[in-house]
C-alpha cells in the first residue's frame, strides 16, 4: 500500500512546481483569474464599494443618464433605472446573485455528477449503463424549458434557482469524471491498492479520486460559467430571481422598455455578465492547458 | 448494421419514455396547480372541485399513464387556457421552431467548419488566433443581451433588419444569428481538432506522397475523416437549439413553441408545457438517433463495436 503512494508522490510535487510555472505564463489563465478575483471582491465588499442602496428608489431621478452622457453626475456615476434606482449600486449587488448561483450550483451538480462519473467509470458493466442511460435521458430534456417550468412552480427565489439547476446540471461532470476513471482504474497504483486488499470506498477516495481531481475543477470552473448563463437566461424570461433582486439578467430584462432611449442600461448588465462569464471560462481553459499541456484544445 | 440500428432504437424509446416520466413527475410535484389555477381568492370548495374535475386527485402514476396513452394515441389533451387540443396548437407553431432553429444550425455548421479548417490548416497562425478568440467569446455571450444587441444595432440605428415578426428571410436572420451563434464555438474547435490530428496521420502523408493534389487530400483524406464527431455533436446541439429557442423567441416575438412554452408557464397551463417538453425531448432523441445512425454507416468500427 505504502509503496506506489511513495513512488508517485514525488513526481506529483515535481508536476505541481511545473505547473504553478506553466500557469504563471498562461496569459488568458492569468487574466480570467485576475478578473474573476476583482468580481468576486466587489461581490464580497459590495456593502462598502456600492455608493447608494441597490433598492432605494428615487422617482424624481429616473434615467439619470450615465456621467459619460449629458446631464450625467458623479452622484449616479453609471445613471438610474427606470424607478431611479443606481445602476452601479446594482451591478455591483447583482454580482452576489450571479456568483452565488454559479458556485452554489456546481456545488450541488458537482457531487451528483463526480459520483455517477467514478462509480460508472470504476465499476463498469451494469453501473456503467446505468449511468451512462441516465446521462443520455438528462441530456434529452431541454434544460432551459424544465427549469424555467420548476422553477416558475415552486416559486422563484435564490435559493430554488440553485438546487433546480443544480439538479440539472451534472451531466458534463459525470461525462468527464467517468472518463478520466476508466483511465485511472487500469493504472498499477489502483491495481496495487486492491491487491494490497484495501476497501472500494478506500481506493476510490484515495486513489482514484485525487488523480482525477484536475478533471473535476476543469469542469467546475466551465459550469460555473454555464450555471451563470443560465440563471441570467431564465431571470431574463421573468421566471427566475425576482424583482427587486439586482440580478444582472433580471436588470437586462426591465430594461427592454427603455432600450431604444437609454441602451447603456441594457449594455452594461450584459457586459458585466459577458465579462464575468468569459473570465471564468478563460480560467478553466487555462486549467486545462495548464493539466495537459501537450491535449489539443 | 440491423443489429446497432435496433438496439439504438430500443434505446431512444426507453430515454424518451423515462424523460416524459421525469418532466411529468417534476412538474405535478412542484406545486399545486389546482390551486394556481382557481386564483387567489378562491374557496377550498373551488380548489377541490377543479381537483375533481381536471383529474388531479388521482395518483401521480395513474395520471402519468392516463396522460402517456392519451399522447400515444396523438392527444396531448386540452390547453388549461386556451381550451384548444394541444396538438393543435403545437402544430401551428412547429414550423416557427423548426424554421429558425434550422436556420441557426446552417448558419453555425456553415461558418464553424470552415473556420476550423481554415484554423487546423495553420495552427498559431492568426486565423487560428482569431477562430479561437471568436469562440471564446461566442461561450461567454448572453444569447438575449447579443440579440438585443443586434436589434439596437442593425434594427434601430442601421436600419438594415426588421426587429421582429416572421415571414420574409430578412426576419430570419437575427433569430437564425442568435440562436445558431451558440454552437459556432463547439463545431469549430471539434473541427479544428479533427483536422490537426488526421492531417498528423499515416495516410494523409501516404496520400502526399503519392503525389494526389492539396485540394484532394484535404477533402477526401483529411475533411471526411474529421467530420465523423462533428456530425454527431451537430445533431445534439440542434437539439439544445430547440429547447433553447424559447429565450430567443421571446426577444424576437416569434410565436413558435419556445413562446408557446413560455406563455403556458406563466398561466400554469400545464398540459402544454408538458406536451412541449415532450416534444423536443422527442426531436432531441430523433435527431440523436439519426446522427448515430449515419455515424455508424460511415464508421464501421462503431456500429461492430457491440457486437464484439
Amino acid at each position: 500500500m505504502s509503496a506506489p503512494v511513495a513512488a508517485v508522490a514525488p513526481a506529483a510535487r515535481l508536476g505541481g512546481q511545473d505547473r504553478l510555472r506553466r500557469a504563471l505564463r498562461h496569459g488568458g489563465l492569468l487574466a480570467g483569474a485576475a478578473v474573476l478575483g476583482v468580481m468576486v471582491l466587489g461581490a464580497l465588499l459590495a456593502p462598502w464599494l456600492a455608493p447608494h442602496d441597490p433598492y432605494g428608489q428615487d422617482l424624481a431621478r429616473r434615467l439619470v443618464n450615465p456621467v459619460w452622457h449629458a446631464g450625467g453626475t458623479w452622484v449616479h456615476p453609471l445613471g438610474t433605472d427606470g424607478l431611479g434606482r443606481d445602476y452601479l449600486s446594482r451591478l455591483i449587488y447583482g454580482s452576489r446573485i450571479s456568483l452565488l448561483i454559479g458556485f452554489g450550483c456546481v456545488l450541488i451538480s458537482g457531487v451528483i455528477g463526480a459520483t455517477l462519473g467514478v462509480a460508472a467509470g470504476y465499476f463498469g458493466a451494469r453501473v456503467d449503463m446505468a449511468v451512462m442511460f441516465l446521462i443520455t435521458t438528462r441530456l434529452s430534456m431541454p434544460v432551459v424549458l424544465v427549469a424555467l417550468a420548476v422553477v416558475a412552480l415552486v416559486g422563484g427565489s435564490l435559493g430554488v434557482v440553485v438546487c433546480v439547476l443544480g439538479l440539472l446540471l451534472w451531466d458534463r461532470f459525470a461525462v468527464v469524471m467517468r472518463a478520466a476513471t476508466q483511465q485511472v482504474r487500469g493504472l498499477e497504483y489502483v491495481t496495487a491498492a486492491q491487491a494490497a486488499g484495501a476497501s472500494t470506498g478506500r481506493i476510490l477516495i484515495r486513489e482514484v479520486l485525487p488523480n482525477v481531481l484536475d478533471q473535476l475543477l476543469v469542469v467546475a470552473t466551465l459550469e460555473v460559467a454555464h450555471a451563470v448563463l443560465l440563471e441570467a437566461a431564465l431571470s431574463f424570461l421573468g421566471l427566475g430571481v425576482q424583482p427587486p433582486a439586482p440580478s444582472w439578467g433580471l436588470m437586462v430584462s426591465e430594461a427592454k422598455e427603455h432600450m431604444f432611449f437609454s441602451p447603456w442600461l441594457i449594455t452594461l448588465p450584459g457586459a458585466a455578465l459577458f465579462g464575468l462569464v468569459l473570465a471564468i471560462n478563460l480560467l478553466g481553459d487555462g486549467l486545462r492547458d495548464v493539466a495537459a499541456p501537450r491535449r489539443d484544445r | 448494421m440491423l443489429t446497432y440500428t435496433l438496439k439504438r432504437l430500443l434505446l431512444a424509446t426507453l430515454v424518451t419514455l423515462t424523460v416524459s416520466m421525469i418532466s411529468f413527475a417534476l412538474l405535478r410535484l412542484s406545486g399545486d396547480v389546482a390551486a394556481a389555477l382557481a386564483g387567489a381568492d378562491a374557496t377550498s370548495a373551488d380548489v377541490e372541485y377543479l381537483r375533481r374535475h381536471y383529474g388531479l386527485d388521482r395518483p401521480v402514476l395513474v395520471q402519468y399513464l392516463d396522460w402517456l396513452g392519451q399522447a400515444l394515441r396523438g392527444d396531448l389533451g386540452q390547453s388549461l387556457y386556451f381550451k384548444q387540443p394541444v396538438a393543435e396548437m403545437i402544430r401551428e407553431r412547429l414550423p416557427v421552431t423548426l424554421t429558425i432553429g434550422a436556420c441557426g444550425i446552417a448558419f453555425a455548421v456553415l461558418l464553424g467548419i470552415p473556420l476550423g479548417v481554415l484554423a487546423a490548416l495553420r495552427p498559431n497562425s492568426w486565423v487560428d488566433r482569431l477562430a479561437l478568440s471568436l469562440a471564446v467569446c461566442g461561450q461567454a455571450l448572453p444569447s438575449f443581451w447579443f440579440a438585443l444587441l443586434m436589434i439596437l444595432l442593425f434594427g434601430v440605428v442601421l436600419r438594415w433588419l426588421p426587429i421582429s415578426g416572421f415571414g420574409t428571410w430578412q426576419q430570419l436572420v437575427m433569430p437564425a444569428v442568435a440562436l445558431g451563434y451558440q454552437a459556432l464555438p463547439a463545431i469549430m474547435r471539434l473541427t479544428r481538432g479533427g483536422m490537426v490530428e488526421v492531417l498528423q496521420t499515416d495516410y494523409v502523408r501516404t496520400a502526399y506522397a503519392k503525389g494526389l493534389p492539396r485540394p484532394a487530400v484535404l477533402f477526401k483524406h483529411g475533411l471526411r475523416n474529421a467530420l465523423v464527431p462533428v456530425v454527431a455533436l451537430t445533431a445534439v446541439q440542434l437539439g439544445f437549439m430547440l429547447g433553447g429557442s424559447i429565450v430567443i423567441e421571446s426577444v424576437f416575438a416569434l410565436h413558435g413553441i419556445g413562446h408557446l412554452a413560455w406563455q403556458s408557464i406563466s398561466r400554469r397551463d400545464l398540459p402544454v408545457v408538458q406536451a412541449v417538453v415532450l416534444i423536443i425531448s422527442c426531436f432531441y432523441v430523433l435527431i440523436t438517433l439519426l446522427a448515430d445512425l449515419v455515424n455508424a454507416w460511415l464508421d464501421p468500427r462503431i456500429r461492430l463495436e457491440g457486437s464484439r
